[in-house]
């Protein structure tokens, strides 16, 4: 019998976990360029208890129980905000929604004073959407609650990297070798810097493919390779994240029309007949359709676009727990000091 | 530190255990087994195996995460819990459900347990199987089979070490 479950696996997955106990201390998170991969695999590992709570018919567990979770944005998001909500209630937090257009912030108040105001009424997790791409780290230097980044301008949207990693690490496992196209505009993509430090840590190799135009001006200084050519690369590939065309972003023209767009970088039928069979396809949303992805591609069996959506749950979930975890570690640790 | 139990009074007290629950457990009743992560989860895969070789039928087997439902979340730095996952792949609903743990102390488990097994659908019934009682209960809470009761001053720990995991098996005092 005890040679019976020794070789159960899961049992084996515990004893490696109980072994090499981690503590997460982070009390905000800001961008995956700063993170371990100890803390990127701990974030995923527990992104995964997570996933089971929306599957059930009482979709809430009690872990924020008593916190109030604000969502600060000013700019607009449906997929990300609404995500983060549900990711708070399900784990019965309070949720304050907060939208730039609809508040003093019209009447010309800071984002310190912002945020002040809302940490006077006794606020815990920030979950900010900026356009400014330092908003995030300097809130976290004005204010004692948690910070949450759900995108800063062109710097990093962690959670939207993450579920993409999650993705990834779901349906392959170990992300070791690991070839990951990140394909179209990039230099207006939040979500493709988030992707590339976060697999760059957890040991893939990131592949940027656009026009030149369309790159960002440091990108010799990532850890990358760039390609211009996406019909030379796209059958090494294991997986192809598709980014957005950020029109609302792009000033003048960067590439001479949205058809030469598509025909050069867009995931069409035919482009995929010379990708891997089994390649993973990608896309944070929404979806310009025709344009960076064809329709049958996006619905097409290698798309994990619906999949992503629910894995951001669960790891927008783990998130929000692990920042509070740490924030309760740190108040305990101060009352201890004082007292 | 003092040993209590043995490897052999350890599988003796599971088989007590095992036989206590087939007793109690009337026919027509859909009995399944949910292990406390991570030494209840141990035991109740070997309780599982006990009654199925006495019933020579299948008896579901789950694995419950309380980490979420803990009452100490904000309360904690010295050991932050990790959330694992819950694996209950059957329905609860209308089930006779035998909670299985390790040791039972505050009771403070138990309770983020039921909260948890509630969460997930409604019981019939819900029963609670513990190795070791030792006492020192904060919530009135009891178990409805115990291996072993111990009275152990609330400052020890009673540590169970189980051969899957620990590469010993015996139950100790430290």
């Amino acid at each position: 019998m005890t040679q019976e479950t020794v070789d159960n696996p899961q049992v084996k997955k515990e004893k490696d976990k109980t072994a090499t106990r981690f503590v997460w201390r982070r009390k905000h998170l800001l961008g995956l360029q700063d993170l371990s991969r100890r803390e990127l695999v701990h974030i995923l590992d527990t992104a995964a208890g997570f996933q089971e709570i929306s599957q059930r018919s009482v979709k809430k567990a009690p872990a924020l129980r008593g916190k109030v979770v604000v969502n600060l944005f000013f700019e607009d998001s449906t997929r990300t905000r609404n995500s983060f909500t549900l990711a708070a209630q399900r784990l019965s937090a309070d949720v304050l929604e907060f939208t730039a257009k609809t508040s003093s912030v019209s009447k010309g108040e800071t984002l310190r004073d912002t945020a002040r105001n809302l940490e006077a009424m006794g606020i815990d997790i920030v979950v900010i959407r900026h356009s400014s791409g330092g908003a995030t780290h300097l809130l976290s230097k004005c204010i004692d609650a948690c910070i949450v980044n759900a995108g800063d301008g062109y710097h990093e949207h962690p959670t939207q990297g993450l579920l993409d990693i999650f993705t990834m690490r779901e349906l392959r496992g170990d992300l070791t070798g690991l070839k990951v196209a990140i394909v179209g505009d990039i230099a207006h993509s939040r979500v493709a810097r988030s992707n590339i430090w976060g697999l760059h840590t957890l040991g893939a190799q990131v592949y940027l493919v656009a026009p030149p135009t369309l790159m960002p001006s440091g990108v010799r200084e990532l850890p990358v390779q760039v390609s211009h050519d996406f019909d030379e690369i796209i059958g090494q590939m294991d997986v192809l994240n598709m980014l957005r065309v950020q029109f609302e972003r792009i000033g003048s023209s960067v590439f001479p029309s949205t058809l030469e767009y598509s025909r050069m970088f867009g995931l069409t039928v035919e482009r995929m007949k010379r990708a891997k069979k089994d390649v993973i396809v990608m896309h944070p949303g929404p979806i310009n359709r025709g344009l960076e992805i064809e329709s049958e591609v996006a619905d097409g069996p290698n798309s994990t676009v619906l999949r992503q959506v629910s894995n951001g749950m669960a790891v927008r979930m783990a998130v929000l727990f692990l920042v509070n975890q740490a924030a309760a570690a740190e108040k305990k640790k101060s009352r201890r000091v004082n007292g | 530190m003092k040993v209590i139990l043995k490897e052999n009074q350890i599988a003796e007290l599971l088989d007590g255990i095992a036989e206590e629950i087939t007793a109690a457990t009337a026919a027509g009743v859909s009995l399944a087994l949910v292990g406390v992560r991570s030494r209840g989860e141990i035991l109740a895969q070997r309780l599982q195996k006990l009654i199925q070789d006495k019933w020579s039928s299948k008896v579901d087997l789950g694995t419950l995460d309380i980490t979420l439902y803990r009452d100490d979340l904000n309360q904690m730095s010295y050991q932050q819990p990790e959330v694992r996952t819950t694996e209950i792949d059957f329905g609860i609903d209308d089930r006779l459900i035998v909670l299985v743990d390790d040791v039972l102390k505050t009771g403070r488990s138990v309770r983020a347990a039921m909260d948890a097994l509630i969460d997930l659908g409604r019981p019939q019934a819900i029963r609670l199987a513990v190795l070791i009682d030792r006492g020192s209960r904060e919530l009135p809470i009891r178990a409805d089979y115990v291996g072993k009761t111990l009275e152990v001053p609330p400052d020890k720990t009673v540590q169970v070490y189980l051969s899957e995991v620990d590469e010993r098996e015996e139950v100790v005092v430290e």
